[in-house]
């Protein structure tokens, strides 16, 4: 008796391991509404993390938002689950650009082997990818962007201002990208003053990403980095960033912020007396970009680069007490000419 | 006996049916609550599982929890809580990444070179568990917590461009390189619209047989499960206890150092940053809410396998996402809950059936007696 149930209970699980594949044979895209492929829709698919990061995603969906007002496209976004794989990315992007969407963004550099191979299944459309030069094709557009400049000026401000000799350098979560940061930072630090310090850490490892998320992690950090004689920290850490921001403004020294002017952020409005200055990284502009280009019949193509030259990154001008210290205003200019004038090359790895 | 046979059948059943019913009307209950309407959800549930390319989604990924559930499931039989799958299977995929990469071995041969190091490191990295356990009487379950972070830790060092890692000109993503085209395995292709299943969730369902086979029909298994019921009874009838708790860990390990091959060998031929994380800890849900057998675990895997991929498209139909988690919540408070209710009636059930019983060998017997 018991033998059968068990021979019959394993037939069942082979049965039903194979059931999904004869049952139906369409597949979610085929049947979905896909006419409207003249262009007024645009999609965004997101990295782990997604809206309400405060950062990265946020700012992709603030480029999306404004070509929603100013283009009248309709846009769609499409979240990621944890622990996904790349199936599931091609999958996502598939079925984005099956229902019309033009152009399909994969924000962030997970998507660069998903958008592999689903671009040249759909050569009309546009696909964008945000951190990523390593996936060409005719019908992608790789938005990459400097981060190493805009921290290379970081890092001359924080040298000029510094008065214990020593800055520090928080990174979120140790990826290549993150250490763009910290390789642009040290190098403008090292190059103004050879004699500063430079304290570098990172919250975590990948495939942790808490680095960018909890604030905790990067109060404990900067209250680290402040013992050891600190006084200014540049934090390129998302939303872990606020956490340093806290410790370092109840310190009384100075913050350096990451991707939007923080200095205006109203999350952070406590503080703001104490962020210098932050490094930006206009995602927004180069997401309305990607969009208009493909609106108005030139999509872009190959690698769109945001460099200092472009103001596709750079140093935040708000706080006027920032603004007020002409040596360093004049010393950050002129080291943001000589980049340009390529005088001056940044390294992008420590 | 028949009749035992078919009163436990039903219990195990009632089970997991009475957990899902629960779960199932506090899930409408939460989405009525915050004011979405849930047949609407489950319709555009059911509709995206109806279609091909997320069926093939649904299945790869069941076969992938199936490897780490069983995993889990090997520890639960022993009353062994192996949460470091999540971190054995991670170190495991990349090692065997590495492997595959630099050795160039034709066909098969590399595939199975490939598995069996994953196996090996798996098996290695629960066994210090194991080991620690046995020797001086560490909880595995602070212990196998500890190596997952130990894991996450080696793993980023190991990944960096100084060491074993591979950054390709523009990315700014980390690699293992690729595996050589000889360790990929083939799978089964349902067409360009569908997608292709992974040849390894087949030898994902292979295990499952295996795993019966070996508890339920070999001396070892018999071992294994007679000390999971009692230590020291087990201790007292001849079985050496730790050599069967190391020996466990180890099994449970290998197993678990397979759960990220169907990714590693279908699909993505490296191990990257983005490798996906967290099988492992799903993999317990799996495994508590499949009994520890292996059809109930498939049909778990399935289950939420199913709640992952259905879900994923949500968002476009303006529901949040996040619903599929909560009921996958759901369903393990109400599993948890059920099995010990079933778990009590059936005690109580037997209790009385063995009073009845005895009340009536007894009255027999008075008769008997007055008869006299």
């Amino acid at each position: 008796m018991r033998r059968i149930t068990s021979i019959a209970a394993a037939g069942v699980m082979s049965a039903a391991l194979a059931l999904g594949v004869t049952a139906c044979g369409d597949s979610s895209s085929s049947s979905s509404s896909s006419s409207d492929s003249k262009g007024k829709k645009t999609a965004l698919a997101y990295d782990i993390g997604g809206r309400g990061d405060q950062s990265f995603n946020d700012a992709a969906y603030a480029g999306l938002a404004k070509a929603e007002k100013d283009l009248g496209v309709k846009g769609t976004e499409a979240e990621p689950s944890d622990g996904e794989s790349d199936a599931d990315k091609v999958q996502r992007l598939t079925s984005l650009a099956r229902a019309g969407n033009n152009p399909v963004i994969g924000v962030g550099f997970a998507y660069a082997p998903a958008i592999k191979k689903v671009a040249p299944k759909f050569p009309k459309i546009t696909f964008g990818i945000i951190d990523d030069a390593s996936v060409t094709g005719k019908n992608i557009a790789n938005i990459v962007f400097n981060e190493e400049q805009g921290s290379y000026l970081a890092g001359v401000a924080a040298a000029k201002v510094t008065k214990t000799n020593t800055v520090g350098f928080i990174g979120g979560v140790e990826t290549p990208l993150i250490k763009k940061f910290e390789a642009g930072f040290t190098q403008g630090v090292k190059d103004t003053k050879s004699s500063v310090k430079v304290i570098s850490q990172y919250l975590t490892q990948p495939p942790n990403f808490d680095g960018f998320s909890k604030p905790d992690l990067g109060k404990a950090a900067a209250q680290g980095q402040l013992d050891k004689k600190a006084d200014v920290i540049y934090s390129a850490a998302g939303l872990a960033g606020s956490g340093a921001i806290e410790a370092v403004s109840k310190a009384g020294k100075w913050n350096i912020g990451v991707d939007s002017d923080q200095y205006s952020q109203k999350g952070l409005a406590a503080y703001k007396e104490s962020i210098l200055t932050s490094v930006t990284k206009d995602v927004e502009d180069s997401v309305f970009n990607l969009i208009k280009s493909v609106q108005d019949g030139k999509p872009q193509s190959g690698e769109v680069r945001y460099g200092l030259d472009k103001d596709g990154v750079g140093l935040a001008m708000s706080n006027p007490a920032f603004t007020k210290m002409t040596d360093v205003i004049k010393a950050v200019d002129k080291a943001k000419q000589e980049i340009i004038d390529g005088k001056i090359t940044v390294k992008t790895a420590p | 006996m028949k009749k035992l046979d078919k009163d436990r059948l039903i219990l195990g059943f009632a089970g997991p049916v009475l957990a899902l019913v629960v779960a199932f009307v506090l899930s409408t209950l939460v989405l009525l609550v915050s004011n979405r309407d849930p047949f609407e959800l489950y319709r555009l549930l059911f509709e995206q599982a109806s279609y091909s390319d997320v069926q093939v989604l649904i299945i790869n990924q069941a076969g992938t929890y199936y490897l780490a559930a069983l995993a889990v499931a090997v520890g639960f039989r022993m009353n062994l809580f192996n949460i470091g799958v999540d971190g054995q299977y991670r170190l495991a995929a990349m090692m065997a990444a590495l492997v595959g990469a630099s050795v160039d071995l034709p066909g098969p041969l590399e595939i199975a070179l490939i598995v069996i190091v994953a196996m090996l490191v798996g098996a290695f990295w629960a066994g210090i568990a194991g080991i620690l356990k046995t020797t001086r009487g560490v909880s595995e379950v602070v212990a196998t917590i500890m190596l997952n972070s130990i894991a996450t830790s080696l793993i980023a060092w190991l990944i960096l461009p100084k060491n074993f890692g591979d950054q390709a000109a523009g990315s700014n993503n980390l690699t293992t390189g690729e595996i050589h085209e000889s360790g990929w395995f083939p799978g089964l292709s349902l067409g360009p619209e569908s997608g292709e299943i992974y040849g390894f969730t087949f030898v994902a369902a292979g295990c499952g047989l295996v795993y019966w086979f070996v508890l339920n029909r070999t001396r070892f298994g018999f071992d294994l499960r007679a000390t999971g019921a009692s230590e020291s009874a087990a201790q007292a009838s001849g079985v050496d206890a730790k050599k069967m708790v190391l020996t466990s860990m180890l099994v449970s390990g290998a197993v678990a150092g397979l759960a990220g091959m169907p990714t590693l060998l279908g699909d993505t031929h490296t191990y990257s940053l983005d490798f996906p994380v967290g099988i492992g800890f799903t993999g317990i849900t799996i495994a508590l809410l499949g009994r520890n057998h292996p059809v109930g675990i498939a049909l778990s895997a399935l289950l939420i396998a199913f709640l992952d991929k259905a879900s994923s498209p949500l968002d476009q139909f303006g529901f949040e996402k996040e619903i599929a988690t909560i009921m996958q919540g759901l369903i393990v408070i109400s599993v948890v809950i059920s099995y010990e209710l079933v778990r009590r009636y059936g005690t109580r059930r037997q209790q009385q059936k063995v009073g009845e019983e005895l009340a009536a060998g007894h009255a027999l017997t008075t008769e008997k007696e007055a008869a006299l």
